[in-house]
């Protein structure tokens, strides 16, 4: 039976469309609002999202960082506290076991955030991996988690928090910040391409903090959005999504995430099977020529021979075009098509992402 | 005298005659969601009662339209072309295509009975 996060009744109060993904009943989308509103929105104004079914997994101790570095593509040394990175989880053989999010609240203790389909195997991935002298814990069902994003994100949150706590930067995080007596960690993240921050509390805390939330921002436009606009908007930034981007038997190195993975680095998991791999594939964006708009799975070929396939593709609400990201051979960039629903339609190849915010 | 009828597909057609202008109730493009696109049939095409004849995508999906009745399309709504989102708005008035039609299938439902239907 699918799981509900602790906001189930906030999202049918508002309307929400209830559907089933990654075993939890979530939002597609709310009553009177739709994907395309939510979606425009958060380029405008501002979108709340549930993003509780996160999974959220502590590691601590003294060897914490050295035990965890060795388990990521990325160097998680030389951080500061309060700062997050993003990475890959590799296996053995260069494919991902997910991507994640590692906060480091100091240099003994780390937060991984880590995707909702996921998150039973990496704990279980992660924990077999650690040497016992280092504390493991799986706090996923204990830890809500809400995703304030675009330009009136900030205003919002300085209408219930001091200034001080709200972290400066892209990529850096406050905690033990208290929004109305509720205590919270602040991060300045987010799966939109727009500015904004995502806030993690207590499951007891969840729907007061939605509430409050929502309260403050109801003269600066903030609507509740669901999983239907937090699609469109990550696809339209080029963000990757485990399941589709990403996957066990995709190596990381043809994905275009170059920046999170440090090949330097003395060593981690997957390693070796990273620099034996010469890169076949790689991630490219790509627009629709003809009309139609390409979906996952469709085959993308050059002349007859296909050459890969789409990844993730939907219309693109701000752009006004349909988009596409494609795992096709590497260098390919003249005469391709994709077979949507039996017909060949032509597609350009364009540059990542596809939004970009102002 | 004209007359709207439903599938449970959830297509409305509107007899008048033997001509049936064709679209998608109220209740299909709730349930789909914003539309983006549609790919429409063409002028001349048969279609068969219970078979596809054009689809539409909202943002998340593509689904087919059904033919409520059988028969030759006369006319196509092509301003739907550029703006498929006028279904959402307006599902009565955004109809699809026109047919002369040759088959009316009789388990299609009077108003009442689709409301009925959908509860």
């Amino acid at each position: 039976m699918a799981k509900r996060t602790p906001l189930y009744d906030i999202h049918v109060k508002y309307g929400g469309q209830i559907v089933d993904f990654a075993g939890y009943e979530l939002p597609v989308q709310y009553e009177g609002l739709g994907v395309l509103k939510e979606h425009t929105a958060v380029r405008t104004k501002a979108g709340l999202f549930d993003v509780s079914h996160m999974g959220e997994i502590l590691v601590m101790g003294d060897d914490a960082e050295t035990a965890l570095n060795n388990l990521l593509t990325n160097d998680i040394r030389g951080m500061y506290d309060g700062q997050v990175r993003y990475s890959l989880l590799p296996n053995e053989k260069g494919g991902a076991v997910d991507d994640v999010l590692v906060y480091r609240i100091s240099g003994k203790s780390y937060l991984i955030v880590v995707n909702a389909s996921n998150a039973d195997k990496d704990a279980r991935w992660i924990s077999a991996r650690l040497p016992q002298n280092v504390t493991f814990a799986n706090i996923s069902d204990a830890v809500s988690q809400l995703a304030l994003q675009g330009p009136m994100a900030e205003t919002i949150l300085r209408k219930l928090v001091s200034e001080d706590f709200i972290p400066k930067k892209y990529y850096s995080f406050t905690k033990n910040v208290v929004i109305d007596g509720m205590r919270c960690i602040i991060s300045r993240t987010g799966y939109t391409g727009e500015s904004g921050f995502e806030i993690y509390c207590g499951n007891i805390d969840a729907c007061n903090m939605y509430e409050t939330i929502m309260k403050a921002g109801k003269d600066d436009g903030l609507v509740p959005a669901g999983l239907g606009a937090r699609d469109t908007l990550r696809l339209e930034a080029a963000m990757p999504l485990y399941g589709h981007e990403l996957g066990e038997d995709i190596p990381v190195n043809e994905v275009g995430l170059g920046f999170g993975i440090k090949m330097n680095k003395e060593n981690f998991v997957g390693k070796a099977a990273l620099e034996a791999h010469e890169p076949e594939y790689e991630r490219v964006g790509a627009k629709l020529i003809d009309r139609g708009i390409a979906r996952e799975h469709c085959p993308v070929y050059l002349g007859n021979e296909q050459v890969g396939i789409v990844t993730s593709g939907t219309h693109a609400p701000t752009l006004g075009y349909p988009i596409a990201m494609l795992r096709i051979k590497k260098g390919l960039k003249e005469g391709l098509t994709v077979d949507v629903r039996g017909k060949r339609l032509r597609i350009e190849i364009i540059p990542l992402p596809f939004y970009k915010k102002a | 005298m004209s007359k709207i009828l439903y599938a449970q597909t959830h297509e409305w057609a509107k007899i008048e005659g033997n001509v049936v202008t064709i679209g998608l109730s109220d209740h299909a493009q709730h349930e789909l969601g914003d539309l983006v696109f549609i790919n429409l049939p063409s002028v001349g095409d048969k279609i068969k009662a219970g078979e596809a004849f054009c689809d539409v995508e909202s943002v998340k999906a593509v689904s087919d339209v059904m033919a409520p009745v059988s028969g030759k399309i006369i006319e196509v709504n092509e301003d739907l072309e550029s703006a498929p989102e006028s279904i959402n708005s307006d599902p009565m008035g955004a109809w699809i295509c026109k047919v002369e039609a040759d088959d009316i299938p009789g388990d299609l439902m009077d108003e009442a009975a689709y409301e009925k239907f959908i509860k």
